[in-house]
This record gives structure tokens, sequence and C-alpha cells, in this order.
């Protein structure tokens, strides 16, 4: 009686997890057209576009432009953020609360102000297509996630360990690389996959900073759908959608081989 | 204590990093809206004289509060069914809701623009059912229900961290006191999830205000929404004061929508509401 009850429940979960997931999975047959338009299905076969994402200059050249710019944005936002986490657990400053509220900034207004403010200000300092200006304007969006994650694993971090550690004769260095460090690897790790993520994903500031000669894959895949109808964007999608559920799912299934 | 001082400077870099990338160009940006072309409030008083402007501006507000309830109405049910499967079901049904956090957000307008394109598979399906001639691409409802699904995962997952806290044998207690399940369910549960409800609304609401990429690929030029309006003044006639009063406008829109949202929703005046009614 009170499971038949639930059934009504479980269908409609179960439509909202299929609007969920089945949008971004047609992108994967879809990838293996061979027709130079987005007809779904595919009428035909091919890896015509695989070939042409790896071949040509410019989606290629997207592709390695956005990973070169997400590692130094994920070096950067780590660096910067698990310092400031440090601050902002492990001490009572004055204007704390208004550091942290500037730090969180970023993710809270709407993308396009954040946009358009950077972008103003870049003309003006000659950022615009430029590396130096996408890593700074894509650190400022991933850095609040770093903050989030290693805040988080700060505050269930049990001192004693530290304070254990000192007590057997270990000096703050030793104590920091031997016991503090290794306990927060997991925080910061999920803090810098995340910072890799925003950076590698980010469209809206980088349609603004953008130059001809220096485009990520995002902004060439806004692009494609926009100005041309370029089938590549299917193989682009699905190897993206591919490549970052690995980078997520992989540390999790680490973590789970190593608990077992 | 003189070691937590030295570990406070540990914020310095980045407070002064977020400072000079983000707050100077922000306070730049306020600048030029009230410096350029001309000093003075110009830009704003356009804003509310140029007929465009503010029509925009509604259909704007008008897209958030539809996608917010939908995402709502949706996101609620899903959440709860979360509270209530085993641990197994549990866990994949958060993976499901995590997924977009990770799958790329181009990649997931362009599924849209593939399901919604004329002659595409929502097309085909709807006709083999007798429903054909849809044509969502570039309608406000194709734009709605795009975004509602790129919403969801932030309505469910504040929602899915309060319902989890409610304790679920204050249920049974209004059972065992003579409620009817759906009144126990409206009287009980439903009071204590509004924090959850006002979370995930305030976070839904926020983000589709600025809504840039799903409206430029998934509606139409004639649908356009305010973020689209800032992007054009700013890259194709190079009004930045304009484009910068329009940002300060939507700016002002969303902490509005803040306050009424925590206001509407605040958790013990409607427990002290529904007690009275």
């Amino acid at each position: 009686m009170n499971a038949l009850k639930k059934v009504p429940l479980r269908l409609f979960g179960l439509l909202v997890a299929l609007w969920l997931i089945v949008p971004t999975l047609i992108v994967i047959p879809l990838s293996f057209t061979d027709r130079n338009s987005f007809a779904f299905p595919p009428p035909g076969w091919s890896l015509t576009y695989y070939q042409r994402f790896f071949t040509d200059p410019q989606w290629f050249g997207a592709l390695l432009n956005s990973v070169q710019l997400a590692l130094m944005v994920t070096v950067l936002a780590t660096v910067l953020g698990v310092a400031a986490s440090f601050a902002l657990v492990r001490s009572r400053f004055f204007g704390r609360g208004l550091a942290n509220g500037a730090l969180m900034a970023p993710m809270m207004v709407p993308g396009i102000i954040v946009a358009i403010a950077v972008y103003t200000a870049f003309l003006g300092w000659h950022l615009v297509g430029t590396v130096q200006g996408y890593v700074l304007a894509h650190t400022i969006l991933a850095l609040p996630f770093v903050i989030v994650s290693v805040t988080a694993s700060l505050r269930t971090f049990d001192r004693r360990l530290e304070q254990a550690a000192a007590n057997l004769g270990a000096g703050p260095l030793a104590t920091f690389r031997q016991v503090t460090l290794p306990l927060l690897l997991p925080g910061i790790a999920s803090g810098a996959v995340f910072a890799f993520v925003t950076s590698f994903d980010e469209v809206v500031v980088s349609l603004f900073i953008q130059s001809p000669a220096l485009q990520t894959l995002p902004v060439k895949m806004f692009t494609s759908v926009t100005n041309e109808i370029d089938p590549t964007i299917g193989a682009a999608s699905s190897l993206i959608v591919v490549f970052t559920t690995l980078l997520v799912l992989i540390p999790q299934l680490v973590r789970r081989s190593n608990a077992n | 204590m003189k070691s937590t001082r030295r570990i406070a400077l540990l914020v310095v870099p980045a407070t002064v990093f977020v400072a000079l990338v983000f707050l100077v160009p922000m306070l730049r940006l306020g600048w030029l809206s009230v410096t350029s072309p001309a000093p003075g409030a110009g830009n704003y008083t356009k804003i509310f004289s140029d007929g465009i402007s503010v029509p925009i501006i509604w259909r704007t507000l008008r897209m958030a509060i539809t996608v917010t309830v939908v995402t709502l109405l949706c996101g609620y049910p899903y959440a709860y069914l979360m509270t209530v499967v085993s641990a197994r079901w549990r866990a994949v049904l958060l993976a499901i809701v995590l997924m977009p956090f990770w799958t790329s957000l181009m990649a997931r307008n362009f599924a849209w623009v593939v399901l919604f394109q004329d002659n595409g598979p929502l097309h085909s399906a709807l006709s083999a059912i007798g429903l054909g001639s849809v044509h969502p691409l570039g309608t406000a409802t194709g734009v709605t229900i795009a975004m509602a699904q790129v919403m969801l995962p932030f309505m469910v997952l504040p929602l899915y961290s309060n319902l989890k806290s409610i304790d679920r044998r204050l249920l049974s207690a209004a059972h065992s006191l003579g409620a009817r399940p759906l009144v126990a369910f409206g009287r009980v549960y439903v009071p204590l999830s509004l924090p959850g409800v006002a979370a995930g609304m305030t976070m839904v609401a926020i983000l589709s205000l600025g809504f840039y990429i799903t409206p430029a690929l998934v509606g139409s030029p004639q649908q356009s929404m305010i973020a689209q309006l800032i992007a054009s003044k700013v890259q194709q006639v190079l009004d930045f004061g304009g484009g910068g009063a329009l940002s300060f406008v939507l700016l002002a829109v969303a902490l509005v929508l803040l306050a009424l949202v925590g206001r509407v929703a605040r958790p013990t005046t409607m427990i002290a509401g529904g007690g009275e009614s």
C-alpha cells in the first residue's frame, strides 16, 4: 500500500532525472554523424568530425589553449585559495567578513556583469586577448570554489593531530608538511579540480576578452553554433563530457579502492 | 597570539588579487556609467525612457520567476524522493543532479539547440503522436525548458540538504494526533522545508537574471534578455556607460529579489501564519 503510493513520486523523479541527463548524452551519437548538419538521429555514421577536431588548427589550437590556461589557473587559484582559507578559518582578524565577502563576490555577481567590468578594464590595461588576461579573469572565478572546498576541510580538521606532532618534536614546517598537508589533500584536490573545470568551461567572460588569435574551446564552440553550423562541436562536446566525467570520477574511485 | 596574526596575513594575496582584478573593474564600470559619454545620471534615465530597456527588464524578470517556479515544482519532489529511497539510490540520484556541474555548459546548450531544431528529435517525436508543428527554438518556452534544466541542480542541492535534516517522526506524530497524510505533510513538513525552498529559489532567481549563453543560443534576438542587451551595448556600439548603467540596474534588481525572497520565505513567519489559518 505504502509502496504503491510512492509510484507516482518515483515516476516523477525518473522523468526529472531523464530531463537532467538525456539532453547532454545526445551529443555523443551526434558526434559520429557523416552529414554536415545537426540532423538527429544521424542518417549515417563516420569519424569525420573527430578527425577534423584533432587536425583543424582552429579546433585543436583552441583545445590546447584551454588546457594550458586551465592548468595555470588551477595552480594560481589553488595557491591563493589555500593560503586565504587558512587565514579565514584559523585566525580572527578585523575585516575577516569583508575579505570573505570580497573573495566570494565573483561567484555571486551575474556572469555578464563580471564579463563587461573585466572587459572594459582589460581594454584599458591592454589585457584583452592575452594569456595573462584570461588567467587573471578565470582565477577570480575559480578562487571561490577552492576556498569553499578547502575551508570546509579545515573546519573539520582535528587540530590535536598537529599538537601531537609538535609534542613529538616536529617543527612547524615538518608538522605542516607531514601532518596538515596530507590530511587536507582531498579538500585541496577537489578545489583544484573545480578550479580547472571552472576555467576550462568558462564562456561568458572569455567571449568578451577573446581575440581571433587566442580563443578558448568554449568560445570556439559558441561561435560554431551561432555563426556557422559546424558539427565538429558535437565531437568537441562529447570529448569534454567524457574527459571531465573521468576527471571527477577518478578521485572517487581511487579513494574507494584505498578504503578497501 | 602572535602566530594567528601571522596566519591572518595569508588572506592578503588573494584579497589584493580579487580587489585588483574584480573590484577595481567593477568600480571603474560604475564610474563610467555616470561619466561616459557625459557626466550625470543620463545613462540611468535613458534606461527608463528609451522604450527598449524596460520591456527587456520585465521580460528577464518574468523569465527568472518562471524558471524559479518550474525548478521548484520539479526539484522539490526530486529532493524529497532523495530523502526516502535507499542509500544506493540516493547516491545515484545525487550523481545525476551533480552531473551538470562538470559537464560543459556549452555542450548542454548545444544539446538543446539540436533537440529543439526544426525537424529535430523533439519535433519528430511530437509529430509521431500527432502534436506536430512545435518549434521551441527561438521561443520563450524553449528558453524556459533549457534554462530550468541548467538551473535545476541549484534548486535540488540546497533543498536536499534541508529536507534530509527534517525529523520524519514529526510526521508520524501528526498522524497519531489524527492528521490525514496530506494535512500532516502540508502543516508540518512543508513549513520546516521553507529555509531550503528560500535558499534554492534565491540561487536560481539570481543566476537566471544574469543568464547570457542559453537565451543567446536557444532564444531569439526578438526575445532577448537583459544580459544580451548589456552585451550588445558594450560589444556592438561600444556604449560602456550605457552597458555599465544597465549592469548596475541588473545588480539592484537581483538585490531586491534577494531581499524579497528572504522576506517571503522566512520560516518563522510562515509557521506562525500556517498555525492561524
